[in-house]
C-alpha cells in the first residue's frame, strides 16, 4: 500500500510539474499573455505600400505598444493595402486626424505601425478609418532615389 | 438405437475430444491425423520424445494455437469455432501449469494467486484472502505468501503457479512438463499434489511429460505420441506389456531403436574424406 | 546468382511488410483495449510513473544543459551581428519547436522505450503473457494498453519540462553570465514565439513522438523471439527504430507545420 501511495503522489507531482512547464511556455515564453486581450476595438488604414508589415506586428504610439495588426487585405479597386488593427480597450482617445506611419525598428528590423496623434477633439471609434497614412520606406527605393539625386547633382 | 445412446453416454464421459488433428510449423509436420480423448476425472498423460509437440498439443486444446485441420472439443464446445469472449469463458474453467511457472514477476506470491480472483470475481477482501490462503495451504506454501517470485526455488514457483491455476476451481488442469528440472524431493511433492488435487475435487488432468517413471506412477491413461501420431495408448499396465519396438525404446530408455542415435547424415567415411569442401 | 539476389531482396521486403502488418494489428488491438485503461486508472498511473517520473531526471538535466549550450553558442553568433538581445528568441524557438520534442523523445526512447521492450519481451519469454491468456486475461488490454497510454501522456509533459528548463538554462548563461539584458531576453522571446504556431505545434509533435516510441517499444517486445538473445536484440532494435522514426517524423511534421 505504501508503495502504491508513493507512486500516486509522484505521478501527481509529475503531472503538475509538466502542466506548470506548459503554462510557463505559454505565458512567459510565447505571446499568449499579450494576445489574449480579446477586447478592444478595430481601426483600419490604407497604405500604398506596407513593405514587410505582417499580421501581429505591433501598433505603437509614442513608442508604446497599444495594439496589433489583425489582418492585411488588398483593396483591388484602389490598389492599396487595407490594414485592420486591434487597439487595446483602454486606449479610447485617439484623435480623428491621427497619422499612421509604417516604421522600421532599426535599419533592417521588423516593421510596425506608429500612430502620431493629431489635435482634433473628436476621437476614432470602432470601425473607423485612419485617413492620413504614410507608407513604408523601402530601402531599395531610398537607395535608388539617393543615387538618382547624386547623379543629377554631378551632371 | 441403443448403440446411439451408448455412444452419447460415452461422449458425455469425454471432456476433451480431438479428431483428425493436423498441425504443422512451416514445412515441419507436428501432428498428422491425431485422435485423442480425455475422460472426465482422469489423469491422462501424453508422453513422447522431445520435439514431438506435446506442449503444442496443450496450446491447441486451450485455443492458443490453431490447427490446420481437425476438430477439438472441450466440454462439448468446439474450441476452434469459439470467438475470443467464448474462448476466455472456457479458459476460466481451465488451469494451466506452465513449464516455467509463468508467475507475474512484479507481484508477490499472494497477489499472484489472487490475480485470477481479482480479475474474474467480485469477492470481498476477507473472502479473497481466505480463498488464496486455502489454495496456498493446499500446495504447502501458505508461509511464503509475502515472497516475490524471484525469491522462490523452481519447485516452489511451480507449486505457487499450481495454486494459481486451481484458484478458480477449474474443471480441468493442464500440466506442461511438470517434472522437468526438479530435484527428487520436489518431484515427489508434485506427483502427490497432482494426484491429490485430481481426486479431491474430481478435476480432470492432462499431463504432458517425458519422465516415464513419475508419469506412469500417477496417470490413469497414457498416450504415446511419436512423429505426429499416437503410437500406443492404454493404462500404464497395458503400455508396460506393449512389445512394439518404438514403445519399448521410449519406455525403457534404449539409446538406439526406431529412433536413431544418429541424426541423419552421409556415411562417416565419406564425410571425413570430403576435406571441408562445401557440399 | 542474379536471381538469388532478387530473392534475398524480396524476402527482406516481404518480411518487413509482414512485420509492419503485425505492428498495425497490435496498435488496433491496443486502441480497442482502451476501455480497460479507463476502468483501471491505477494501471495507467503506474505506467506514467514508469515512463514519466523515471525519465524526469535525465530529461530535466539534459534540458538544462542543452539550454545552456544554446545560450552560449547563440550568444557568440548573435553578438557578431550586434543582435545579442535576440538570444531569447533563438533559445526559446529552437527549444520549443525542435529540441524540446525531439531530444526529449530520443531520451525517452533510450530510457523508457528500451525498458518497455525488455519488460514485455521477458514477460513473453517467461510465458507470463501466455499465462495471462490462460487465466482468460487479455495481455494486450491488461499489460500493453496501459503502457501505451502512459507513454503517450507522459511524452508531451516531459517535452514541455525539457523546453522550460532549457529556456531557464539559456537565461542563466545569457543573462547571468554573458550580460544580455534581462528584459530583452524575455521581451524578444514573447514578441516572436507564437503560442499557436510554436507551443501548440511543439506539443502536437511530442504527442506524435510519444505514440511512435511506445508503439515501437511495445511491438518489439510483443513480437520478440522468446529467448534471452531475442529479447536483447529486440531491445536494441526498439531504440534504433524509435530514434529513426522520431527523426523522420520530425522532418515530416516540421514540413507540414512550418513549411506552409
Amino acid at each position: 500500500m505504501g508503495k502504491r501511495h508513493t507512486i500516486e503522489v509522484t505521478v501527481g507531482a509529475f503531472v503538475v510539474l509538466g502542466v506548470v512547464a506548459l503554462f510557463f511556455l505559454a505565458m512567459q515564453v510565447s505571446n499568449l499573455s499579450q494576445a489574449s486581450s480579446g477586447d478592444g476595438y478595430h481601426l483600419t488604414a490604407r497604405f500604398s505600400n506596407i513593405g514587410s508589415l505582417k499580421v501581429r506586428s505591433p501598433v505603437t504610439m509614442a513608442g508604446v505598444r497599444i495594439g496589433r495588426v489583425e489582418s492585411i487585405g488588398f483593396d483591388k479597386t484602389r490598389y492599396e493595402a487595407l490594414v485592420t488593427m486591434r487597439i487595446d480597450a483602454g486606449i479610447d482617445s485617439i484623435p480623428e486626424d491621427t497619422f499612421a506611419n509604417i516604421f522600421t525598428a532599426g535599419l533592417l528590423g521588423e516593421q510596425y505601425i506608429g500612430l502620431e496623434p493629431g489635435g482634433s477633439p473628436d476621437f476614432l471609434r470602432d470601425g473607423d478609418e485612419i485617413a492620413n497614412t504614410q507608407s513604408a520606406l523601402l530601402l531599395e527605393q531610398m537607395i535608388g532615389q539617393f543615387l538618382f539625386k547624386k547623379a543629377g547633382e554631378s551632371g | 438405437m441403443s448403440g446411439e445412446t451408448d455412444r452419447d453416454l460415452a461422449d458425455q464421459d469425454l471432456l476433451v475430444k480431438i479428431r483428425g488433428l493436423h498441425f504443422s510449423r512451416g514445412s515441419r509436420v507436428i501432428f498428422e491425423d491425431l485422435d485423442l480423448d480425455i475422460r472426465r476425472g482422469s489423469v491422462t498423460a501424453v508422453m513422447g520424445p522431445s520435439g514431438t509437440g506435446k506442449t503444442t498439443l496443450l496450446k491447441l486444446i486451450t485455443g492458443q494455437l490453431h490447427p490446420d485441420a481437425g476438430t477439438i472439443e472441450v466440454d462439448g464446445e468446439d474450441v476452434l469455432r469459439l470467438d475470443k469472449a467464448g474462448l476466455y469463458r472456457l479458459r476460466r474453467r481451465m488451469g494451466m501449469l506452465f513449464q516455467s511457472g509463468a508467475l507475474l514477476t512484479d507481484l508477490s506470491v499472494f497477489e499472484n494467486v489472487a490475480y485470477p480472483l481479482r480479475e474474474h470475481t467480485d469477492l470481498s477482501p476477507s473472502m479473497l484472502r481466505k480463498l488464496v490462503l486455502l489454495k496456498l495451504e493446499a500446495v504447502g506454501l501458505r508461509g511464503a505468501r509475502d515472497l516475490m517470485p524471484s525469491e522462490l526455488s523452481g519447485g516452489m514457483a511451480r507449486r505457487v503457479a499450481l495454486a494459481r491455476a486451481i484458484v478458480l476451481d477449474p474443471m480441468m488442469i493442464l500440466y506442461d512438463e511438470p517434472f522437468t528440472g526438479q530435484d527428487p524431493i520436489s518431484m515427489g511433492m508434485l506427483v502427490t499434489l497432482i494426484r491429490q488435487l485430481n481426486d479431491a475435487s474430481r478435476m480432470t488432468s492432462i499431463l504432458v511429460s517425458h519422465d516415464v517413471r513419475e508419469t506412469t506412477r500417477i496417470a490413469d491413461f497414457l498416450y504415446l505420441i511419436s512423429q505426429g501420431r499416437v503410437i500406443a495408448q492404454g493404462t500404464p499396465q497395458e503400455i508396460a506389456l506393449d512389445a512394439s519396438e518404438s514403445v519399448r525404446q521410449f519406455m525403457d530408455g534404449l539409446p538406439d531403436g526406431p529412433v536413431h542415435f544418429h541424426y541423419p547424415a552421409p556415411p562417416l567415411a565419406e564425410d571425413l574424406s570430403a576435406q571441408g569442401r562445401k557440399r | 546468382m542474379r536471381f538469388e539476389a532478387f530473392a534475398v531482396l524480396g524476402r527482406g521486403v516481404l518480411g518487413a511488410l509482414e512485420r509492419l502488418g503485425r505492428a498495425h494489428l497490435l496498435l488496433f488491438a491496443i486502441l480497442a483495449g482502451s476501455g480497460e485503461v479507463l476502468r483501471h486508472p491505477r494501471l495507467l498511473f503506474e505506467q506514467i510513473y514508469n515512463v514519466g517520473v523515471l525519465s524526469l531526471l535525465i530529461v530535466g538535466v539534459s534540458g538544462l544543459f542543452v539550454g545552456m549550450v544554446l545560450g552560449l553558442q547563440g550568444y557568440y553568433v548573435l553578438a557578431q551581428f550586434g543582435a545579442a538581445e535576440s538570444l531569447g528568441i533563438m533559445v526559446a524557438a529552437s527549444l520549443v519547436r525542435e529540441l524540446g520534442p525531439v531530444v526529449a523523445a530520443l531520451l525517452v526512447a533510450g530510457r523508457a522505450g528500451s525498458a518497455l521492450t525488455a519488460e514485455i519481451g521477458l514477460m513473453k519469454a517467461t510465458e507470463q503473457l501466455a499465462g495471462l491468456e490462460m487465466m482468460a486475461v487479455d495481455p494486450i488490454r491488461r499489460i500493453l494498453a496501459p503502457r501505451f497510454y502512459g507513454g503517450v501522456v507522459a511524452m508531451p509533459l516531459l517535452a514541455a519540462i525539457f523546453s522550460a528548463v532549457g529556456v531557464l538554462g539559456g537565461y542563466f548563461v545569457g543573462v547571468g553570465l554573458l550580460g544580455v539584458d534581462d528584459g530583452a531576453y524575455w521581451n524578444q522571446m514573447q514578441a516572436k514565439v507564437d503560442f499557436q504556431e510554436d507551443i501548440v505545434n511543439g506539443v502536437i509533435k511530442s504527442l506524435v513522438f510519444g505514440v511512435a516510441i511506445t508503439w515501437v517499444a511495445l511491438f518489439q517486445g510483443y513480437d520478440t523471439v522468446p529467448t534471452s538473445e531475442g529479447v536483447s536484440r529486440s531491445t536494441t532494435r526498439s531504440v534504433v527504430h524509435s530514434a529513426l522514426l522520431v527523426l523522420g517524423l520530425d522532418f515530416v511534421l516540421t514540413a507540414l507545420m512550418f513549411g506552409g
